[in-house]
């Protein structure tokens, strides 16, 4: 019953989040200087009749509110309203899109985990301060690196742009891990699991994961959100044919339904995966003592 | 704090102080072309060399370090005021203004940082003078870079407004805004330094970004984000070493403020 109330308060924070963050996108995108100003207005070869046709098109858009429940409306009806830059249905530039930018999370987020584990845990264990030391070099060099400089050295380098994605979570990943693998380590259970013979994947496995599964779900949420927001740089200077570098081409061209659009589903994505990483929480953290 | 903390904060007042003084240091004004000498290398004259309009890339540096550290801190400035009206004034009053400053907070952290950014200045015109463009994209900044911060704020705000000394002075009769100033304000002001602090190399690197996307500091203005521009000649990166100063300018600047801000971390 408590569960079911906390998928259905999660629910309604994503719907909220998602409508009110759409509604900001729209409003934004109306207030922008220029709007409704159209270059068909000096093409000398286009008729009048044919100039107001193309002004009552955009007229719908002009009162944000109108154009933002119109929307709505056909988004119930599956429609995703029509990018005027790209000259494609929204809908089919997000079905094109989506699988590129799918693969640079999935690659950015899992390398990045990858890496930051694989470097937190001989941290842990080994508490040897040069290890420490250096790992908190190259972890604090690649906080430092912008995003969309990073994908350029990998274009220098002749490696697959995606892979910097990984290289911007992991930093976070290394950091947040050590601190709190260090923190469970130290745990009077766990240094009893040690006095008494343990071996280090059995404590690791039954001892500390359980205590540590909580925050490393929120934090994974978060990643998701990171590796969102790395994507537009790199799909941008790499010129990766994803949601990143539409919204890059988008904000430049001021194309309203497909700004509303993207907003609306980069806003869900991130609010859905912190959701859920919430709902886990309770589900993954073992009280072990 | 360590001797290797105030060695970083020597190096990186170091740096402000030449970035400050680019009149005095800077060997030619950002903007002066030497129309004979086009992508000059480094020479006696020219020690970074020059770009493909002749333009002094040692001067170009140095004014954009003072165009990045000095607005960089004024855009966190704001964001820092603005989480500390938002996110403070919510907790405080609590209720329900407590619950839309919540959920106005998990809306603006919601979405990514980079993509709120490259929404809301491609709304504002492309074509503006340099000058402008340099106000625009640090007002930007920390206009839209309050969220985390207010988050940390209001958390602070809602224990110190439930905490026994508050509860004490509520009872004893003391206003609120006497309250707010005298009891609450004083004990976050630490919080809100720390903000500051976290928030300064976070939009160093972030007007990097936007520069690389054509959205930060327009020419002939020189930033780090349209100086690190020039990288994307990567086929002249492994014969021109001189143009990775910028960038290596860049993350000597924002590891001092990470060594500043995470010493112990480093020291331990």
């Amino acid at each position: 019953m408590k569960s079911l109330r906390s998928i259905g308060r999660h629910l309604i924070t994503i719907v909220i989040t998602a409508l009110l963050g759409g509604l900001l996108g729209a409003t934004l995108v109306r207030m922008a200087p220029g709007f409704g100003v159209q270059e068909s207005d000096l093409n000398s070869q286009l008729s009048a009749a044919a100039r107001q046709a193309l002004h009552q098109q955009d007229a719908s858009e002009r009162n944000v509110l109108s154009y933002y429940f119109h929307y709505l409306g056909g988004l119930a009806h599956g429609e995703l309203g029509y990018s005027r830059s790209m000259d494609r249905p929204v809908s089919a530039l997000l079905r094109d899109r989506l699988p590129e930018t799918l693969e640079s999370l999935a690659i950015g987020v899992a390398g990045g985990w990858l890496l930051g584990i694989a470097l937190a845990l001989p941290a842990t264990w080994k508490r040897s301060p040069l290890y420490s030391t250096t790992a908190s070099l190259i972890t604090g060099v690649f906080l430092c690196i912008p995003s969309a400089v990073l994908a350029l050295l990998f274009l220098v380098i002749g490696s697959p742009g995606k892979i910097a994605i990984a290289l911007i979570v992991f930093p976070k990943v290394f950091r947040f891990s050590r601190n709190l693998l260090i923190k469970t380590y130290a745990m009077p259970h766990v240094l009893t699991a040690k006095a008494r013979g343990l071996g280090r994947i059995r404590i690791l496995g039954w001892h500390v994961l359980p205590n540590i599964a909580g925050p490393m779900l929120a934090l994974a949420g978060v990643t998701v959100s990171i590796a969102f927001g790395a994507a537009i740089p790199v799909e941008v200077v790499c010129d990766y044919p994803g949601l990143g570098q539409l919204a890059w081409k988008a904000a430049l061209a001021r194309d309203v339904p497909l700004l509303v659009n993207l907003t609306l589903i980069i806003a869900l994505v991130t609010v859905a995966a912190n959701s859920f990483s919430d709902l886990l929480t309770p589900t993954a953290t073992r009280d072990v003592l | 704090m360590t001797r290797a903390r105030w060695i970083a904060v020597a190096l990186l007042a170091g740096v402000f102080l030449i970035a400050l003084g680019a009149n005095f240091f800077a060997p030619a004004p950002y903007a002066k072309q030497f129309r004979a000498d086009p992508d000059h290398p480094p020479s006696k004259q020219y020690m970074l060399g020059t770009d493909e309009l002749g333009r002094d890339r040692l001067s170009r540096l140095l004014y954009g370090m003072r165009i990045s550290l000095l607005l960089a801190p004024a855009a966190a400035l704001l964001s820092t005021i603005l989480a500390a009206i938002i996110g403070g004034a919510g907790a405080y009053i609590g209720g329900a203004c407590d619950r839309l400053t919540k959920i106005v907070i998990d809306l603006f952290l919601s979405l990514p940082w980079l993509f709120l950014l490259l929404t809301v200045r491609a709304l504002l015109p492309l074509d503006i003078p340099a000058a402008t463009s340099v106000v625009v994209t640090f007002a930007l900044l920390g206009a839209l870079g309050w969220a985390a911060s207010a988050r940390v704020v209001a958390a602070a705000v809602r224990s110190l407004r439930d905490s026994e000394f508050v509860l004490q002075a509520r009872a004893s009769g003391c206003p609120p805004v006497r309250l707010l100033f005298y009891h609450v304000l004083p004990n976050v002001k630490p919080i809100l330094l720390a903000q500051f602090w976290i928030s300064v190399p976070l939009f160093i690197l972030t007007e990097a970004n936007l520069g690389m996307l054509g959205l930060g500091v327009t020419e002939p203005m020189p930033s780090w984000g349209n100086l690190l521009r020039e990288l994307e000649n990567y086929s002249a990166l492994a014969h021109a070493p001189w143009l990775w100063a910028p960038l290596i300018s860049l993350v000597m600047v924002v590891s001092l403020f990470q060594f500043i801000l995470a010493g112990e971390e480093y020291s331990a």
